[in-house]
């Protein structure tokens, strides 16, 4: 077996080589490579850590601009109700208004025509008596010769009259 | 290399054989995975990149993965070990992964190497020990609560085990890299034999090529496992320096 052939300079001067290269190894590595891994992992997690800040802040910023967004629209919607309610009661309070007017107005003029007609007939009435006694007036005077005395007449056409009316 | 004649010879592919005066084909694989190494992390690591690329991400895993190690076996104070088990670690990991190619020389099938290794380990833990714990190390070697009784049994068997993991942890690696190449090199050889051997001796050459196939592959998961191993024991014999039991 050649690893045990210790007649063979070789197999000590290996180990020799071995110590020396082993040993520059680690100082090269322990010096020169290994310290910028760690920077460089060092690095990228402080890295992500701070994004990951960022987007947490940024989420919770725009959670509240949600938020906001969505109370403001609430409130508007409110808003715009109340006024749709006000302008309606406005609305229904001023037609209310106008029929109450337009109703005493047609009163009015109701009254003042039932008075008309009453004027007229009083006045179509007094006008009846004087032309009725006056036929009657003439007929009997017509019919008998002698013209009936005027208080009379006016007498008995008051007393038919009167009991036309009755 | 391979079959010459009707020979077996699966252990000249351990021969050491000077490249210069003093420097074996060993060392000069020792030397490529030392450079190897550096060149990933070297190399790796210029782009330094936020989203790494191939190269950076494999530099990144190998230092994730050997502190994970570090910090889960030593724990906190295992921060200053950290360069030195990954040195460990890679050289080893190197060593087996450049055995793999073809024609290449396997450093850790060596129990010089590796008794080197293992030596360095044992060195610097007890050296650990010792400037932490001062002479209170000593406790170590027999049990807190153990009876007065059986010290002059306890202290012995403790200082054994204490010092066999020197041996244990060379001999690991050791064997289980030249078990596993001398492996390679019969089923490697037997398909040379029988395929000279006609057209059936062809057709049986197809059993140990296939064995072959399958042997690589596991031979890789080997390579990793032991650099695993090797490591994985260093920090936990760490652990006990920093921490006494």
């Amino acid at each position: 077996m050649p690893q045990l052939d210790f007649a063979n300079p070789l197999l000590l001067t290996q180990v020799f080589w071995l110590l020396v290269i082993f040993g520059a190894l680690y100082v090269l590595v322990s010096q020169v490579a290994l310290p910028p891994v760690a920077r460089m992992l060092e690095e990228r997690a402080t890295a992500i850590a701070a994004d990951l800040e960022r987007a947490r802040a940024l989420k919770a910023e725009a959670d509240a601009a949600m938020a906001e967004a969505e109370r403001e629209q609430a409130r508007a919607r409110a808003e715009a109700q109340a006024q749709i309610r006000a302008t309606l009661d406005a609305a229904k309070a001023e037609a209310a208004k106008a029929e109450a007017e337009l109703s005493t107005r047609l009163a009015a003029e109701l009254d003042a025509a039932e008075q008309r007609i009453a004027e007229a007939r009083a006045r179509a009435m007094a006008a009846i008596e004087q032309v009725a006694v006056e036929a009657a007036t003439a007929a009997t005077g017509r019919l008998i010769g002698v013209a009936p005395d005027a208080a009379a007449a006016r007498a008995a056409v008051g007393a038919v009259l009167a009991a036309r009316q009755g | 290399m391979a079959a010459e004649g009707k020979t077996m010879d699966a252990l000249s592919q351990f021969e050491l054989t000077p490249i210069v005066a003093g420097f074996s084909n060993s060392n000069l694989y020792m030397l490529i995975a030392g450079v190897a190494i550096s060149a990933l992390m070297l190399i790796g690591m210029q782009p330094r990149a936020r989203v790494p690329g191939r190269l950076q991400s494999l530099a990144e895993v190998s230092y994730e993965f050997i502190y994970g190690l570090v910090r889960d076996q030593i724990g906190h104070e295992g921060k200053k070990f950290f360069p030195f088990v990954f040195t460990l670690f890679m050289f080893i990991l190197f060593g087996n992964m450049l055995g793999m190619l073809p024609y290449a020389f396997t450093f850790t099938s060596h129990i010089a190497v590796t008794f080197t290794l293992a030596l360095v380990v044992f060195v610097l833990v007890t050296a650990v020990a010792l400037a932490i714990h001062g002479l209170h190390f000593f406790s170590y070697f027999f049990p807190e609560g153990a009876p007065k009784a059986l010290a002059p049994l306890i202290i012995p068997i403790e200082i054994i085990s204490y010092l066999s993991r020197v041996v244990s942890l060379s001999v690991r690696l050791f064997a289980n890299m030249v078990a596993g190449h001398v492996m390679l090199k019969v089923f490697a050889t037997f398909v040379v034999m029988m395929g000279s051997a006609g057209v059936l001796g062809l057709l049986g050459a197809l059993a140990p090529l296939a064995i072959n196939v399958a042997l690589v592959g596991f031979e890789f998961l080997v390579a990793f496992l032991q650099a695993y191993v090797f490591a994985v024991l260093t920090c936990i014999y760490l652990h006990d320096a920093v921490h006494l039991h």
